[in-house]
């Protein structure tokens, strides 16, 4: 699925963005999108601790997994529910044969035309911080390689969680993310902004700002501020 | 957003006929009752930094409110700026540095420790949850997922008061969930009203028409409904 020439590519995209400028909810987006692309799934979703012992969706690249993804936590049901419980990859998830292992998570993705699911682990030392999901419409398996490589993409995304700090106490983890999750929902509202100010949908409106964004050599987080506040124009980021 | 715990809390602070004046006053008490601190104070935070007092459980809470709005620096300043905890657990080591005016005076008034909580929905900033302590030490995780739980409730606290609903409906929590976001980002643009307003419209119509706000939610990303010059 992914040669070793585009993995490495892939994993110099991520060191670089890694950098002074970095925006964890732009990182994560980019992760789970790369993720994608490497392990030919259909979609792939990132949900984080939420340090009260539950998980919140912090990343989606697309809307029918998000809405997967926020099932599964609601009805505290799924691989990905039980990859966060046991810190344990949950992995080729034939989803025509988990009816009875997830009843209520099977039908939600069967509804949603998934055939097969993955969830890997973000493991920190003890710790668990949260856990990455991947889709697949056709019920495909994941090679011994391609698990290693999702591994390594969790693996990317926890490192980019804690980047700048070193987590030398607990606290540090739970500030860090809090703040990761306030960026997101911050993002999300900043869509739904945008996408009526300049007549898209919320889709169209986060490519927007994001590639104004990299245009401007800024991050995601500011875009998303500067929306929200109404210091950003929508004509600005919609060249029509 | 919405554990089991933070309903339990809520339930307990709306308990009875009350006004929903007190619940702020109830919540601090109670948080301080819950965990090992010493005090608990629940301040309105504005961009342009400290805004009021809503309640404080003791006079050092009051003291550290007090500090930071002269000022203008400090935890909770810090808390709100920035969207995440600013955890201290030894504010005599690290606070001299870091906020140079601030830190004497809370030291002065026997706080060892301070652990701030934003009460935030992403870009709706409504204020800080302060915990203290005359103990310097870390919260331990349960104790975290505690004071985060409060964080929630606090949160649910301050969008309701700012609605003056009616006291019973302050159960009514804000659930976490995508599409509820994103409507709340283009209610604002609708309405031309600020995220918190919109949070309100959209909750506030969801409760008249009896459906769950995540189902109007995506009612407003379909374009099936609309909230225009409803300010």
């Amino acid at each position: 699925m992914s040669g070793p020439q585009r993995l490495a590519e892939v994993f110099v995209e991520l060191a670089d963005t890694l950098v002074d400028e970095f925006d964890v909810v732009d990182f994560l987006q980019v992760l789970t999108e790369r993720a994608v692309e490497l392990l030919g799934a259909d979609a792939a979703g990132l949900m984080l601790a939420d340090q009260r012992g539950g998980l919140r969706l912090m990343t989606s690249t697309t809307q029918r997994a998000g809405s997967l993804e926020a099932f599964e936590i609601q009805s505290s049901e799924g691989p990905c529910m039980d990859c966060f419980a046991t810190g344990a990859p949950v992995v080729n998830v034939d989803l025509a044969g988990a009816g009875e292992r997830w009843p209520a998570f099977t039908a939600a993705a069967a509804e949603q035309g998934y055939g097969a699911a993955h969830a890997l682990p973000l493991r920190l030392r003890g710790h668990v911080v949260g856990a990455m999901n991947l889709f697949t419409d056709a019920a495909v398996r994941l090679g011994e390689e391609d698990v290693a490589v999702g591994q390594s993409m969790a693996d990317i995304a926890t490192i980019g969680l804690l980047q700048q700090r070193s987590l030398r106490e607990q606290t540090v983890l739970s500030e860090q993310l809090q703040g990761a999750l306030t960026s997101r929902v911050l993002v999300e509202q900043a869509k739904g902004v945008l996408a009526e100010r300049a007549g898209v949908d919320v889709g169209e409106a986060f490519a927007l700002m994001r590639s104004h964004a990299r245009r401007r050599g800024t991050t995601l987080t500011s875009i998303a501020t500067a929306v929200v506040e109404g210091s950003l124009d929508a004509r600005e980021l919609a060249p029509s | 957003m919405t554990t089991t715990r933070t309903t339990e809390i809520l339930s307990e602070v709306a308990r009875g006929d009350v006004d929903s004046a007190v619940l702020p006053d109830r919540l601090v008490a109670l948080c301080a009752q819950a965990l090992p601190v010493t005090g608990v104070g629940m301040v309105l935070m504005t961009d342009a930094g400290p805004a009021g007092m809503v309640a404080a459980s003791d006079g050092a809470a009051a003291t550290l409110e007090e500090l930071q709005f002269t000022l203008g620096e400090g935890p909770c300043v810090d808390c709100s700026t920035s969207g995440r905890p600013v955890l201290v657990p030894h504010l005599a080591v690290v606070g001299g540095a870091q906020w140079p005016a601030f830190t004497p005076g809370a030291l002065g008034a026997d706080v060892a420790a301070v652990f701030a909580f934003p009460l935030q929905v992403g870009g709706i900033r409504l204020g800080v949850l302060d915990l203290h302590r005359d103990v310097t030490g870390p919260l331990a995780a349960p104790d975290l997922a505690e004071a985060l739980a409060f964080a929630d409730a606090a949160t649910t606290v301050l969008l309701h008061l700012q609605a003056h609903a009616p006291a019973g409906t302050a159960v009514a929590v804000l659930e976490d969930r995508t599409e509820v976001h994103q409507a709340t980002g283009m209610v604002s643009a609708q309405a031309g009203v600020d995220l918190a307003s919109a949070l309100l419209l959209l909750r506030a119509r969801a409760f008249a028409t009896e459906r769950p706000v995540v189902d109007l939610a995506r009612d407003v990303l379909s374009r099936l409904v609309r909230f225009d010059d409803e300010a």
